[in-house]
Parts: C-alpha cells; sequence; structure tokens
C-alpha cells in the first residue's frame, strides 16, 4: 500500500525545453550514497553553481516555483539513464505531478512506482498551460484531479490529460504493483514449469545457484 | 507514451494468435505469463543482472515488505559502476563506492544471489558481463537496473532496462507488468567504408532519425550491413538502442551468434545446446510482418561520426563542421542547438576535424569489448599520446582484460602512452573517481555526452574507438582514415 494520489494542489513550475534527461534531473554526484539528499539533488548542477549557491535564474530557484508541486515540461521528459533517482528527487523535493506531452518510456513507469503522476497533455494545453502560467507568476496555483483527468488552473479554466485508466486507479488506490503480480503467482510458477519443460536449454543446471556459490 | 499509444491495439500478444510475427513477437510472446490492464503484459523474467548503483533500495524495498527473492538462481550481480577502475583495485579503493560496494556484496549473500564482485574474475560491465559468461542467451528476456540492457539484443535477447522498483518486481516476481512494445524495424542498406565501424553507423542513425524516434518501440536492426557485423559490433548496436529512446533493440540471431555462444560458462552444452540452437534459429521476421515504423539507413556514405552537442542526435561526420543552430527548421531544436554549443564551446562553422581535446576515454559497455580494443590499438601502434592530453583504456570486463593482455594490446597502450586500468563503467557514468575536470574536452567511446555526464561541466564528443585512438595521438578530433595505412 502506498500513499494514495487522487489531486494535486500547488504551484506549476514550467521547464518549457525537449529532451530532458535524468543526468539532468538528477545528477550522478546525488547517486553515490543510498542516503543522498535527493531534494536538494533535483536539477542540481542547473539549480546550483560550483560553491553550491542558487543560481537566480533557474525557474525553481524563483518565488513561488520554490515550492512548486507541478512541472510542466517538454516532450520526451525523462530520457537517457534508467536511475529512478530521478523520480525521487522529483517527489522529495514535493512534485507529485509531472505534464509533458510525451515521455521516455523508463521515466514513466519509475514515475507511477512511486506515486508520481506522469500526466500527458497535447501541445495546445502544453503551450495553454505555459501561458496561464505567465499570466499568473505571483500566484501559479493549479489544480489536477486525477480521477476528473482535469487541470484546473488559476482563473478557472480547464485543461485535460491522458493517463491510462488502469494506471490512474492504482494511483488513486494507493497500490503497490509487488502485491498485484503475486495474485498470479500460480500463472508465474506454472510459466516457469512449461518453460523448463520446452527450453530445457534455457533453465538447466547451469543456472542453479547452488552449483556456483 | 504518446497519445496514440494509449489506444493502440496489438493483435500479437496471445500466443495463439497466427499470421505474421516479428522477431520481437516470437521472443516476446514465449515469455507473456498474463496480459494485464492498459495494454500490459505481465512477463516473465529469465536472466536478471544487478548492479550496485540501482539495486540497494530495492533490497530495502524486500526488507521492508517481508519479502523474499523469488528465484535467486536466476539473477547475477557485479559491481562495475563506483567502482574503481585502477589497476589492483578493490572495494575500499574508491572511498566513495564502499557503501553501495557493501550493500551489494551483503544484499546478493543475504539472498543467495551470485556476485561477481571486484574479486571475481568474472567482474565485469553488466552488459559485458552478461553475455560473455553466457548468462544471456539468444532467445531470453533479460532485465537490468540500467537503460543500456537492451546490449544483449545483438544475440537476439530481449534486454530490458528498468528502474530500482522494476528491480524490487523482478526480485520478489521473476516478471516484469510492462507496456507491449511496438514493433519497429531499421534496415542498413550498403557496406562500410574504411574505418567506419557500428558505432558510426548508430551515431549516424541517431541524427538521422532524433533522439525520440525509438520511443515505446522494440526495434529491430536488419540489412546487409547488420548481418555483417561480427557480434561484438552487434551488442554495440544495441547498446545504443536507449540512445534515442527505445525500449530495447534486437538483431536477428545467426550461425555467427551460435558460434559466440558455444562454450561459454553457463551456455548449455552437448544435446541441450543443440536444442537450443534448434530453437534459436527459428528467431526471424516473417517476410511479412508489419512495422509500426520502418525506416532505411544508407551506409555507403556514412564517414566517421563525432557529436558536437550534448544529445547523441548531435552528431555529425568528422570531415564536416560544427552546424549554425539557425539550419534546424524546428524552432525547439534550434534552441537546444543554440544552447548545446554554448555548453560545449564551440563556434558554428568551426571544422570539427582540430578541435583539441584534454582527454579520450576507450572503454563502456558501449565499446569495452576484445574487438573495440583491438580496434583502437590498431591506431595507437608505434606512436603516441599527444601532450597534455590524458587518455585511458578501460576494458569492459576483467575478461576483456585478460584477453587483450594475452594479445599484448596492453603493451601497445602503455608504450603510446595510454592508462590500462581494471575494468568499471569508469569516464562514461564518471560515478567512481574518473571525472573529467570542469570545461575540459573528452572525445569518449562511450554512449552519452549529455551536459555534466562525465563530470561537472565537462565536455564530451563520441566517437568509435579508432577515432579516439586517433585523437588522443594527434591531441584533436582528427579524421581515423588519415592514420590509416591501406
Amino acid at each position: 500500500m502506498r500513499t494514495p494520489l487522487t489531486t494535486v494542489t500547488g504551484a506549476m513550475a514550467v521547464l518549457p525545453e525537449t529532451n530532458v534527461n535524468t543526468d539532468a534531473i538528477i545528477p550522478s554526484a546525488w547517486l553515490r550514497s543510498a542516503k543522498a539528499d535527493l531534494a536538494r539533488g533535483l536539477f542540481g548542477a542547473r539549480r546550483f553553481d560550483d560553491a553550491g549557491r542558487e543560481r537566480p535564474d533557474f525557474v525553481l530557484n524563483q518565488g513561488p516555483f520554490r515550492s512548486a508541486k507541478i512541472l510542466l515540461t517538454g516532450e520526451n521528459f525523462g530520457c537517457g539513464s534508467s536511475r529512478e533517482a530521478a523520480v525521487w528527487a522529483l517527489a522529495r523535493f514535493g512534485i507529485r505531478c509531472v505534464l509533458a506531452p510525451s515521455f521516455a518510456d523508463i521515466f514513466y513507469e519509475n514515475a507511477f512506482r512511486n506515486g508520481v503522476l506522469a500526466g500527458v497533455v497535447d501541445e495546445a494545453t502544453r503551450a495553454a498551460l505555459a501561458a496561464a502560467v505567465d499570466r499568473h507568476r505571483d500566484a501559479p496555483v493549479f489544480t489536477v484531479d486525477l480521477p476528473g483527468t482535469a487541470i484546473v488552473g488559476p482563473d478557472g479554466d480547464r485543461h485535460t490529460f491522458m493517463v491510462p485508466p488502469h494506471r490512474a486507479g492504482m494511483l488513486i488506490r494507493g497500490d503497490d504493483e509487488i502485491d498485484l503480480t503475486l495474485r498470479h503467482l500460480d500463472a508465474i510458477e506454472r510459466h516457469l514449469a512449461k518453460a523448463k519443460l520446452e527450453r530445457d536449454w534455457l533453465h538447466d543446471a547451469s543456472t542453479d545457484t547452488r552449483q556456483y556459490p | 507514451m504518446t497519445p496514440d499509444h494509449k489506444t493502440s491495439e496489438h493483435k500479437t500478444a496471445d500466443p495463439s494468435v497466427t499470421g505474421p510475427r516479428s522477431l520481437f513477437d516470437r521472443i516476446w510472446d514465449a515469455h507473456v505469463v498474463k496480459r494485464l490492464e492498459d495494454d500490459r503484459d505481465l512477463v516473465f523474467v529469465d536472466r536478471h543482472v544487478l548492479q550496485e548503483t540501482t539495486s540497494a533500495q530495492a533490497f530495502e524495498g524486500l526488507a521492508r515488505a517481508g519479502r523474499r527473492v523469488m528465484h535467486p538462481e536466476l539473477t547475477v550481480a557485479t559491481q562495475d559502476h563506483i567502482v574503481s577502475t585502477l589497476p589492483g583495485r578493490d572495494e575500499g579503493t574508491n572511498p566513495g563506492g564502499t557503501e553501495l560496494l557493501g550493500l551489494m556484496r551483503a544484499n546478493t549473500a543475504a539472498h543467495g544471489i551470485r556476485h561477481f564482485g571486484v574479486d571475481d574474475r568474472r567482474q565485469g560491465i553488466v552488459h559485458v558481463m552478461a553475455h560473455e559468461t553466457g548468462f544471456a542467451l539468444p532467445g531470453c528476456l533479460l532485465t537490468c537496473g540500467d537503460s543500456h540492457t537492451s546490449t544483449v539484443g545483438g544475440l537476439g535477447a530481449i534486454g530490458l532496462g528498468v528502474g530500482t522498483s522494476e528491480v524490487e518486481h523482478v526480485l520478489a516476481t521473476q516478471t516484469l507488468a510492462i507496456t507491449r512494445p511496438r514493433n519497429m524495424r531499421v534496415t542498413f542498406d550498403g557496406a562500410l567504408g574504411r574505418g567506419i565501424s557500428a558505432k558510426d553507423i548508430i551515431l549516424h542513425m541517431i541524427g538521422q532519425l532524433g533522439v525520440a524516434a525509438g520511443r515505446g518501440c522494440a526495434v529491430e536492426y536488419a540489412g546487409p550491413a547488420i548481418r555483417a557485423l561480427p557480434i561484438e559490433a552487434r551488442l554495440t548496436i544495441c547498446n545504443m538502442s536507449i540512445e534515442f529512446g527505445a525500449r530495447l533493440g534486437l538483431i536477428a540471431p545467426d550461425d555467427a551468434t551460435f558460434a559466440y555462444v558455444r562454450g561459454r560458462e553457463f551456455t548449455p552444452t552437448g544435446a541441450a545446446f543443440d536444442r537450443a540452437v534448434a530453437e534459436w534459429r527459428d528467431l526471424v521476421t516473417d517476410p511479412d510482418a508489419r512495422f509500426d515504423r520502418d525506416f532505411t539507413i544508407d551506409c555507403r556514405q556514412v564517414a566517421p561520426q563525432v557529436t558536437w552537442g550534448t544529445s547523441p542526435q548531435d552528431v555529425a561526420g568528422v570531415d564536416v563542421a560544427v552546424p549554425d543552430p539557425a539550419q534546424f527548421a524546428d524552432h525547439r531544436r534550434r534552441d537546444l542547438a543554440a544552447a548545446a554549443l554554448s555548453y560545449m564551446g564551440l563556434e558554428p562553422g568551426t571544422p570539427l576535424e582540430g578541435i583539441p581535446i584534454d582527454v579520450a576515454f576507450i572503454g563502456s559497455c558501449t565499446n569495452g569489448r576484445l574487438s573495440d580494443l583491438e580496434a583502437a590499438a590498431a591506431v595507437a601502434r608505434g606512436k603516441r599520446v599527444a601532450p597534455n592530453v590524458r587518455a585511458l583504456v578501460v576494458p569492459g570486463s576483467m575478461s576483456v582484460k585478460r584477453e587483450a593482455e594475452a594479445l599484448g594490446l596492453h603493451r601497445i597502450f602503455e608504450n603510446a602512452g595510454f592508462e590500462w586500468r581494471d575494468a568499471g563503467c569508469s569516464m562514461c557514468v564518471s560515478i567512481n573517481e574518473d571525472v573529467v575536470a570542469p570545461g575540459a574536452r573528452c572525445i569518449a567511446t562511450s554512449n552519452r555526452n549529455f551536459e555534466n555526464r562525465q563530470g561537472l561541466r565537462s565536455r564530451t564528443h563520441l566517437a568509435s574507438p579508432a577515432m579516439v585512438a586517433a585523437a588522443a595521438i594527434a591531441g584533436r578530433i582528427t579524421d581515423v582514415r588519415k592514420e590509416m595505412t591501406a
């Protein structure tokens, strides 16, 4: 059981570029320990200079965006490295929803596994949301309503996003993916038993750990 | 994960459905345990590989939930990312790595998982160790918490790179719940010119198709140029699949594959091997199989490639100049190119050939195999690394290192002034102490030229092993074809 997610309300930060990679989201300097301060590491190389001082031109160092809850960004967000710390860093910073026209596959999976909503918006919606943020830079507060697949802006304007229905349900209920899969335990073991018969070359003694301590 | 993906229907997930199938369909269908909601499949994971920087939290999660590892015999672990590559290193040589290396050792011991750590002769980068031990086999489905897991596609295996939650999921269930990828094919026509390697044609392809072209897709690489490639070069091709966003890459296995796989530690032997080969011969794409995306690349005119920007799609032949961002029609690509040139410290119109370099790195899961080192050594033989250039060769595994030393390659490199190091990811991911200094320019055989990838403000140019060796000696980017004796 994970913390359920139904709505996200808060400031929406905009990172307009496309193809933002996970090295940028969480630089490798924050991957050297299982106990690293990932909230500080989020966009670390872009947020801080070599001396660790904030770079004032980066959006997450500006006014209400310092406590952003929603990130609006460009196509193919989260490409590159599989590092799940990219999602952990977003979540620990407080961002529980990322909206983009598309996501890199591994990032997309990682997001849902950590209770972070990756919502797909079309290009027109992305542009409209970015414009709304621009008009309300002092209080760019939006609400993402997951059951309603709606985004409500500061002017009461409504937009939609796309999320596969079962994934949405999993977030809303706080389902644990492993729990769900373990319901199919019999089918998994049946598959392995069949494979051992039909593809003995794949499951012969060479993979028996007892022979290779 | 595009809007059209959500509504896409796939027709071949049910193994009982007949009709033309791709190589990918054949392997995937044999692994589907159950169809799930949202067009996802629960697939069985035959082989699971662990590395130390993406598994600690997975074991933590297992402990928290009181779960066990369901099939420890189907997982192997190694230490590659954060290990020191200093010759003769141990777990403590890089003090910054001891926490994660210690956790890998302790967690695998606690769960009965084989661990090929720095004290094991099989230690190496996950995507080199997996196939050279015979743990990865054609037709198998393998996962690893690392995005370059698609490398084993070079043998005709499905390799899926996943995050840490999915590592935990595989440990706990031996399955993965995953969106079925769509079929994509890239056909490589023509023969490779002199001095052109697998790295050059895959970089050229990424430059042509773009960094997101493969998103959501299983990509089959086909055509005469692919069929002519030796196995290690096919591994290089499939390794780079993630660099254009693909879920995985595949090349149909053939006699060269079977010969490569035979006789390795975990490869089946005797009659079991013969049964395996009989099955592997069926791992082909039907002539009338349909692909959602289908591209052709002409290899005939491809020059040695080198990247000029901060994305693998920012690539060109070494014989041209740094592009003017204004030449890109798409305004977003234009903005990205301008930012990339500013980061790289390059002016539009500067010939790529002649750009001075500070560091030359030969290694990684992309180009750290024996044939890669041979290609670099052929260029370095009898030469000297330019003054003020740090050049290092990091074999992809300790097995590769031993094989190279048996051929005397280490002497060629050492005599030329290259460092000859122990195996690991090293300067590809720069999580250990192998880091490029701020502002320094590195030409590398690795796979990512992202900002800050090789160290804060590091500047990376991706190229083939021969190109990197040539640049190390010249002290600047150079066209390796001019260095080769006919």
